[in-house]
Parts: C-alpha cells; structure tokens; sequence
C-alpha cells in the first residue's frame, strides 16, 4: 500500500476510537464593572461542554452566545501572552491552556469562574495587574552588562549554560503563582514567585553582571525568606516555571556568593546544618535560639508552656542518631556552601 | 495476610515537641499490626531549610537515611509531611539523573553506604490507605467518632506538588479535593467538615522570618475550621500540628479574632476509633486542651 493511503486509513482509525463526549456543567461567573457597579455578583451559565474545549472556550461562548458585555483578556491563545490567566474554583487557570476534561476532573461540573485576584477587578476577568508589574519590574529582568555598541560577534549562551536558566525563562508573565501564593494575599510588599523566577533566571545567566538583585530579593519581609513553601505556585504554573524551586536555588546561591548576612533567616538556615553535625537530628531548642539570639524573648512564654506540657526537650536529653560519626563525615565532605 | 513491616523515619519533631504524635505512631500500629522498624540512624530531614543553605549536602544525608530503609528492604515511612516532601523528593531527583546519584553515592561510600533506589518512601497515612485499606479500617473500629464534626488539615507537603506526591501512593490526591484524609475521618465514623482552608498553607516555614504571615495563615486555618462548624481538627503533619496547636495566642492577634480548636494528630484520631488505651495517645501533652475524651 502506498504511503499515503496508508496514513489516511491510520486517521480514520484514529478518528473512529477518539471520541469526544460532552457532559453538563453549571458555571457561576464572576461579573463587575468598576465604572457602574458598586458590589460584583454572579451570573449563572449551564452549558454543554464536550472534551475537546478549553477554559478559554467557554469566556468565548459566554460572550458570543449569552452577554456581549463579558470582558476577559486574550490574545494568542497559544499559551503564548499570558493574557488569560483566570481562577476556576478558586485555582488560577491559563484559560487558553487548560482543557475543561482536566477542571471537571479536579472540580466536577460545578464550576466557579472569577478573575485572578476579586480585589483587584476592573472588568469582570480584566484585573489591575499593576502589582504584579511592579514587583516584576523590582527584580530588575533583564540582563545588566557593559554594552559593547559595535559588536563583531553574538553574546550566545552555550546549551549547558542555557540549561543552568533551569527553564525560568519559560515565564510567559500570566500571573497565576502570583495571585495563587497566600503570601501575596496578606503581605502586599511581598515580591511574590513570578518575580522570584525572573530573578533567578538573570541571576544565573552567565551574561548578566548585576550586583544588587541577589540581595534586593533577599529583603525581609518582602523577599524569598518569606516564603512559606506551600507549592501553590509550583502547582499552578501552565509552563512548569516551579517557582518555589527557583526560591530556593537564590537561597542557595545567596550562600555560595558569600552575599548572606546574617539574619534570623540565614542563621535558620545554617542552624539545621551546626545541629546536624552535633547531634544527627535536630535540636529544636537549640535552633530557635541560635536563629532569633535576643529575639527568643519573644518565644518565652509559649516555650514555659510546651515545657510543662512536656514538649521541650533540653540539649542534653536528646537521643542523637547512631553511627552520627558518619553524619559528621558526611557534613564535612559534601558542604558546598558557607556562611 | 503476612504482616506489615516498615521502616520508620520518625523525623526530629516526634522525637522532641510532639512526644504524643510517637506515642500514638506505635500505639495504632500495634492496633493495626504493623511492625515498625525505627531507623534510629537516621538524620534530619533538613526540613527545607538545610536545602536552602546547602542543596547536595541535604541530598547526601537525605539518601543516607533512604539506604538504611533499603538495607531492611523495607518500604520507609515518614510521619511528617515535610520529612515527607524532602525524602521523596531526593529520590525522585536521584532516580531520574544517573549523575547527580553517581556524585551521592560517592559520597556514601565514604562510609560504606549506597543509595539503590529500591525502597519506597511513602507518608503513614498513604501507607495504611494503601495497604490496609479504608474497609478493613471501618471493621476495625470499635468506638465510631460518630459525635464529632471533625476538620481535616492537609499540610502542603503532603499534597504539593502534585506530581512528585502521587508518585509515594496508589490513589492520586487531588491537591485541589483532597480526600485521603476526609476519607479516614469517614472510616472512623466521624463526619468530616469541608472548609476552604483544608489544603491550605498552616505557614510554620515562616515561623521564625514572618511571623506576621505565618500566624495569619495559621488563624484563618483555625477560623475556617470553626466557621465550618468543627469540634476538632486532624492532620498528619506534626509541624501543622505545633502551629495549630501551641500558637492560637499569636494566631488569634493576627486575625483579630479569638481561635482556638483541639487539634488531633491522625494517629490519635485513629487510635481513639481503634480503641487504643487513652493513655497511649498522649493527649496531655497538647497546648490546647483536648476536652473531649
Ligand atoms: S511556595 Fe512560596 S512563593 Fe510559592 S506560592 Fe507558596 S508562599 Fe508563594
Ligand atoms: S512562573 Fe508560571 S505561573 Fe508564574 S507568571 Fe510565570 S508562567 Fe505564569
Ligand atoms: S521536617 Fe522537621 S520534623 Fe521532619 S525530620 Fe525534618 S526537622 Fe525533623
Ligand atoms: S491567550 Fe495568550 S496565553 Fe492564553
């Protein structure tokens, strides 16, 4: 058989055994207009949605069949712009991206649609995404060097020294960490994680010759030590960024420049490994008071209570890891850091 | 049915603040019949805070505790989220690059160890799911919680990320409708309350840098917990559980508002259903006054 009948036969084969099946879902949409409504409300949609249809799809359908006035943002829709971004149930979405078999795996087919973040609506999904710009723009993303004006030959990156961008430089800007990590929610100085990325990629490309983004995004109370691990980014992010593991590879690389002050942030950080080389485990006491020095005060009084509630162990009632001499050895070969 | 054999990491926390969470580890795994190997060898996790200082040094010791669980060839649990979340994810970043498992095992074989990657490593919770199951669980009930409304706390490091999680058990979690927890509420014969909070962040990370931050998150934890309408809550992670339990005080200023909830380890829950001698589960060693048994 030739070639060509023989892939039309593999398409219609194909074609017989993917079928697309629909099921009903009722939508409840987040809708306000700055300009006229002094409270946002919801609308309800129910509609027929088949397995081939994304997030995006269904903005579109509520606009073309039901209410011309629905506003959301969209552009490439190629997972491209990062216009779309949206929560469904409360999870921050890139509509264009996300299939709607994924969201009624994950919520059922009962579905609520609102913008990135309520608080910051102009029209229903459009949101003011000023803060999210500015703090982006605080880690300063770009490339700081010397520019030579008549260059003979290309700046390029070699493949490993791409690589070492460690995929940040995938970030397409669509804010979904941003408004999905609950540090950002109560602490409006908080850089927040899309920043956190952009930092990371320029701090580890080769090229780039800054000297103050490292510890600009080390500020306590608004940079990476306040962070509370919860993955929310990590999870959310449609170009598989993983924000959160960027945070840690600037923890990391503040170590290794030998940038690190020392803070109750870092001297937590060095404290887990000065407690593991003494004891194999941890002495939670003991770190806390290395960490904060005169700040225990602080701990005193819930500290007196755990201990009379047998909570507290001293220093010396540890039990400390057996063959803790290999720990110790390994602690001294392996450290790649300092402080 | 050959009796169940792990290999335990107790991570520090269960050997220092929470002595009740210990105390009922064994209690309900002699209920169950488990036979728990304690790695005593064992290092701290390094709770992601080591990681931040010195990412390989954390993978060394993390995979030296991951061969000691491979030399008893037995599958090793954690009873922490975090020693959780640390432990599998320097097995998954050793099984997948040949390189980076080449340069530990350098490492270990200066003290005679090896990191194989043939153990599992999977949390408590998941380990009795999985390979007791939630049937055999219900059977073995003999005081049903039937009285209580009970909160389950996820704890992040349990849930997220999704993809590295799923890889510890048999059923995929949700990380948006977690259910493993709801579901052993159920077999216990308790009623478990839904609330927006319970895959939430409790904030102890960010104890010590933010403490503004993280008693906020510990507080609207509580107060979704209490709006929803909990006598209790559970939760399968020891640091979850000091937040919830011992910082109600700080919790409460956050907020602006007075929360406060007896806050169960999910081996004490376990244990109460399981008939457990009270006195094996350590109640008194809570912040918050258990007040109901
Ligand atoms: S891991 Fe950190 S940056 Fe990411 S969402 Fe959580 S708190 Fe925000
Ligand atoms: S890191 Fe991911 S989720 Fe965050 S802004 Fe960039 S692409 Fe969007
Ligand atoms: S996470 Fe915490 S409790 Fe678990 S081993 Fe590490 S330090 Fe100990
Ligand atoms: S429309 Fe461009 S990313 Fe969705």
């Amino acid at each position: 058989m030739n070639l060509k009948l023989e892939l039309t036969k593999r398409k219609k084969e194909l074609m017989s055994t993917h079928k697309i099946t629909t099921q009903k879902v009722n939508f409840k949409v987040f809708r306000f207009n700055a300009d006229e409504d002094y409270l946002p409300y919801y609308e309800d949609y129910s509609m027929d949605v088949t397995s081939e249809e994304v997030v995006l799809d269904i903005l579109n359908r509520i606009k073309w069949d039901h209410d011309g006035s629905f506003s959301y943002r969209r552009s490439c829709r190629h997972g491209i712009c990062g216009a779309c971004a949206i929560k469904v149930n409360g999870r921050s979405t890139l509509a264009c991206k996300e299939s709607m078999t994924t969201m009624i795996e994950y919520f059922g087919n009962e579905m609520t649609i609102e913008p990135l973040s309520t608080k910051r609506a102009i029209k229903d999904m459009i949101i003011d995404k000023g803060d999210f710009w500015k703090k982006h723009e605080a880690a300063t993303p770009y490339v700081v060097d010397e520019i030579d004006e008549t260059p003979e030959l290309e700046n390029l990156l070699s493949p490993a020294e791409a690589d070492a961008l460690n995929d940040a430089d995938l970030c397409i800007q669509c804010g979904a960490c941003h408004y999905a990590c609950p540090v950002v929610e109560i602490n409006e100085d908080f850089m927040g994680p899309a920043a956190f990325a952009a930092a990371y990629r320029f701090e580890a490309d080769v090229r780039d010759g800054d000297e103050s983004r490292l510890t600009d995004v080390n500020q306590m109370g608004s940079g990476v030590w306040d962070c509370v691990k919860c993955f929310e980014c990590a999870e959310v992010c449609p170009k598989d960024v993983n924000p959160i593991e960027k945070i840690g590879q600037l923890h990391n690389m503040l170590f290794q420049s030998g940038k690190a002050e020392s803070n109750v942030a870092t001297r937590h950080a060095v404290g887990f490994e000065k407690s593991i080389k003494k004891n194999g485990v941890l002495d939670e006491g003991g770190l806390v008071l290395y960490s904060e020095m005169a700040g225990i005060v602080k701990h005193v009084p819930v500290a007196l209570k755990m201990f009379s509630k047998g909570k507290i162990v001293p220093p010396w009632g540890i039990t400390k890891s057996q063959n803790l001499d290999e720990i110790q050895k390994l602690v001294k070969s392996s450290t790649t850091a300092k402080f | 049915m050959e009796k169940l054999k792990y290999a335990l990491f107790t991570g520090c926390t269960a050997k220092q603040s929470t002595p009740e969470q210990m105390m009922s580890t064994m209690a309900v795994a002699e209920k169950l019949g488990i036979e728990l190997i304690e790695l005593t060898e064992a290092s701290c996790c390094g709770a992601s805070h080591l990681q931040d200082y010195d990412d390989f040094l954390s993978l060394v010791l993390n995979a030296r505790n991951i061969a000691y669980a491979e030399k008893h060839d037995l599958t090793m649990v954690t009873i922490c989220n975090t020693c959780q979340l640390n432990t599998a994810m320097t097995k998954h970043r050793l099984d997948n690059n040949a390189d980076l498992k080449a340069k530990v095992n350098e490492k270990l074989a200066e003290v005679g160890l090896e990191y194989k990657g043939t153990s599992k490593v999977t949390h408590f919770l998941y380990a009795i799911i999985d390979d007791i199951g939630l049937d055999k669980i219900k059977e073995m009930v003999v005081t049903p919680l039937s009285q209580f409304n009970i909160a389950p706390f996820y704890g992040c490091h349990n849930i997220r990320p999704s993809e590295l999680q799923n890889e510890s058990h048999d059923k995929a979690e949700n990380p948006y409708n977690p259910t493993s927890l709801d579901d052993l509420i159920i077999a216990c014969g308790g009623k478990n309350v839904d609330y927006d909070e319970k895959n939430k962040c409790c904030g102890f990370h960010a104890e010590l840098q933010a403490p503004k931050t993280a008693a906020t998150l510990t507080g609207n934890a509580i107060a979704g917990a209490m709006d929803g309408n909990a006598d209790w809550m559970v939760t399968p992670c020891p640091l979850c559980h000091l937040k919830l339990d011992t910082q109600t005080h700080h919790a409460s200023e956050a907020i602006g508002r007075e929360v406060a909830l007896p806050v169960l380890h999910m081996q004490q829950m376990l244990g109460l259903a399981l008939g457990c001698d009270q006195s094996t589960l350590g109640m008194k060693h809570h912040l918050t006054k258990v007040d109901f048994v």
